[in-house]
């Protein structure tokens, strides 16, 4: 692989390290009404302090979104705008086009204004698909999208989505005499985000902090779309102990069921090798959403769990021809 | 050289002539998703932007409902924004239609209003914008394309009055306005700077004063919410009449609130909105050289809506015929009528009222319609009679 054509890679940001991490109060307050051991707000709390203050937040209505800003409060310690459910992305642009202009004009000082968006796996893969697909498309100088993954409409009560994984069992995938819940493989919106030929797609864990945080923080130094894929565990809907979130966020990397990667200019790269992987079955354990699967049902898992994996590390080999 | 630096009149389509507005009024974003007829105002203004002579950010959106969200994200960034729909893509925005004014961002919509299907039809009726009447904007109907230009200035000043910042729409008859070529007689660029100064506004997304946007209204909350939203657009009516008065200082182009044409002895008046109108006019030119004691009663505001004004307007008047261009399924009044029969129950000299829908789905009005529902509303009067439409000259 020849780094020379990996233009986006080499776009400056300050690294976090455990030494660098940053002090000083949370960009999103505490306070928040978040459930007990919310791996969600972890992650997003990670996330927006990486970024600091310098930058302007839209949410997609969500767990996150209620959760932080009940008139007359809110945790969010940067401008911050939510509109509706479906919409994160378009709001995004519009407010990205709207720093541009005025910067152009004068009326803003000439500086960069990253504009990031975050929306749940409902808000992202479902409803919000079109509005995402369309903000990538357009390419905006500015944009990064978050997708804090909890893999269920949570926020409404554990209902499924297209990014619920193959055995969940949900309130409207339940597992029942003819079910094994969740019938249909978890959507792979880190590769249709890829598909738009944005510069910068990342998957990220709240258990790889300084991996997550210094993930946004390229993301939003790259000029051009990014998006960023972050797995949050929710104990409430998973059925798990709220204190195995961090836990079962590491299990997931470990285990190969959620690798963590980049994806620069179009070049695959995977963060974490996972060479002897934890069996799925250890990662399934703590989460009633899968109790009621039988040993095979797990090996027809974790067959496909490694197949996908297998995938994405040809793909890191594969030198993929430059764009630029 | 433009068109807008004509000082004579300029025979251009109305939408060709809005967009031409847009960049007077010096819109700075531009998100838009096409649909019929909307799509001249908008395919002007990308011209213009692609030529460099609105300095603008045209965003070409994936959908109405982002065409929508994305004006909410650059008018809250603090930018100047405009957009168009019609029909079916106002439906789909609708969403976000309702969230607009409680997030007080002063965005200018122009509707080229347009019938809503099924079954589908792309010409003009109000079944789109009556759709969403509740929706919360400042509401609009224009004329005629002299109007339709003017107004698209106007409604910036308007909704970004700081007594105001509520966002507009201005509504356009789909292709009965929005696609005739009209003379309009644009007014001067420097003179439009004088009257809409550039938006400058606090209450926006700010690095150095960061503000939460669209939080979450409880229970305890939500009314107070909902209220403060409709004293703002109550509030803004004075301020609708003030901003026309200044454009008329300087252009000398005065519009009210309400126009009336001929109501001086009227014994009937005509109630209408949009387009229409002007056949209205000249309908009732021809009935009143046959003697008839006819006038024409035209809401150019509709919300807020102009009550004073409009009781005013039809003091004395014994009949009132009112035009609408939607109905109320399962209702036996369209929407402008069931207002105005509210709007007159207090009164003590109210005026027997019937109700007419003309023009469904781009079906044509010609003058003898009007000639038509004044002698069945004063029929109807006389018989003591009102309160069921007719949808006039449907086939049953």
């Amino acid at each position: 692989m020849s780094r020379q054509y990996l233009k986006s890679a080499e776009v400056p940001f300050e690294k976090i390290t455990a030494k660098t991490f940053p002090k000083g109060p949370d960009s999103l307050a505490s306070g928040h009404r978040a459930c007990q051991g919310c791996g969600e707000v972890l992650a997003l709390r990670l996330l927006v302090k990486a970024l600091g203050r310098d930058f302007m937040a839209v949410s997609a209505t969500g767990c996150m979104e209620v959760c932080t800003s009940p008139f007359p409060q809110s945790a969010w310690e940067m401008p911050w705008l939510h509109v509706a459910f479906e919409n994160a992305a378009a709001v995004a642009s519009g407010v990205d086009a709207g720093n541009s202009i005025l910067r152009k004009k004068g009326k803003l000082p000439d500086k960069r204004i990253p504009v990031v968006a975050f929306g749940g796996d409902g808000g992202t893969a479902d409803i919000g698909i079109q509005a995402l697909s369309g903000a990538m498309e357009r390419y905006h100088e500015n944009f990064t999208y978050v997708c804090l993954d909890n893999e269920a409409y949570m926020n409404t009560g554990i209902q499924r989505s297209s990014a619920t994984p193959f055995g969940a069992s949900t309130t409207t995938s339940p597992a029942g005499k003819l079910s094994k819940g969740q019938n249909t493989w978890k959507k792979d919106m880190p590769a249709i985000a890829a598909a738009h030929k944005i510069p910068y797609v990342a998957t990220a864990s709240p258990a790889f902090h300084l991996d997550m945080m210094n993930k946004i923080r390229r993301a939003a130094a790259i000029p051009g779309p990014a998006y960023i894929h972050v797995y949050a565990p929710c104990p409430t809907g998973w059925r798990m102990k709220p204190e195995l979130s961090v836990e079962s966020s590491r299990l997931a990397v470990n285990s190969r069921v959620f690798p963590l990667y980049e994806i620069i200019d179009g070049q695959y790269i995977i963060n974490r090798k996972v060479d002897k992987p934890v069996p799925v079955a250890e990662y399934f354990k703590a989460q009633g959403r899968f109790r009621h699967l039988t040993e095979e049902d797990i090996a027809q898992i974790t067959e496909r769990v490694n197949q996908e994996y297998e995938h994405l590390v040809k793909l890191s080999e594969t030198f993929n021809e430059p764009r630029y | 050289m433009s068109v807008t630096d004509s000082t004579k009149p300029v025979g251009i389509e109305v939408s060709l002539a809005m967009a031409e507005a847009v960049k007077l009024a010096e819109a700075e974003v531009v998100a838009a998703y096409p649909i019929t007829p909307q799509t001249h105002i908008v395919e002007h203004l990308s011209d213009l932007v692609a030529n460099g002579e609105l300095e603008a950010a045209y965003i070409p959106v994936e959908s109405e409902q982002s065409a929508l969200s994305a004006c909410i994200g650059s008018s809250a960034a603090g930018a100047r924004t405009f957009t168009a729909t019609s029909s079916q893509g106002l439906m789909y925005m609708a969403e976000m239609v309702f969230i607009a004014p409680m997030l007080r961002v002063p965005i200018v919509m122009a509707v080229a209003n347009r019938a809503i299907s099924g079954p589908i039809n792309i010409w003009n009726d109000h079944s789109d914008i009556m759709s969403v009447r509740d929706c919360g904007w400042i509401q609009i109907f224009a004329e005629n394309g002299q109007e339709a230009t003017d107004l698209s200035i106007i409604s910036f000043r308007i909704a970004e009055d700081k007594n105001v910042m509520m966002p507009f729409i201005l509504n356009i008859d789909g292709f009965t306005l929005s696609h005739f070529i009209e003379p309009i007689v644009f007014p001067e660029a420097a003179k439009v700077k004088k009257f809409l100064p550039p938006y400058e506004t606090t209450h926006k997304l700010d690095l150095a004063k960061p503000m939460s946007m669209g939080l979450l209204g409880a229970p305890e909350y939500y009314a107070e919410s909902k209220k403060a939203t409709d004293n703002a657009l109550l509030g803004s009516k004075p301020y609708v009449q003030k901003a026309f008065d200044e454009y008329a200082a300087i252009f000398g182009r005065q519009y009210k609130l309400v126009e009336t044409y001929r109501m001086e002895g009227a014994e009937t008046a005509i109630v209408a909105m949009g387009s229409i109108a002007e056949t209205a006019m000249t309908a009732v030119d021809e009935m009143r050289e046959a003697g008839e004691k006819v006038g024409l009663v035209r809401l150019r505001l509709w919300r807020p809506f102009p009550v004073e004004e409009f009781r005013a307007a039809v003091r004395g008047v014994k009949t009132l015929a009112v035009v609408d261009r939607h109905f109320t399924p399962g209702f036996p009044e369209g929407p402008v009528a069931t207002e105005i029969r509210a709007l007159m129950y207090h009164e003590d000299d109210r005026p027997r009222m019937s109700n007419f829908i003309l023009g469904l789905g781009g079906r044509d009005v010609p003058r003898n319609h009007f000639k038509y529902v004044v002698e069945k509303a004063k029929d109807l009067g006389a018989a003591g009679r009102q309160g069921q439409y007719e949808m006039v000259g449907v086939q049953e």
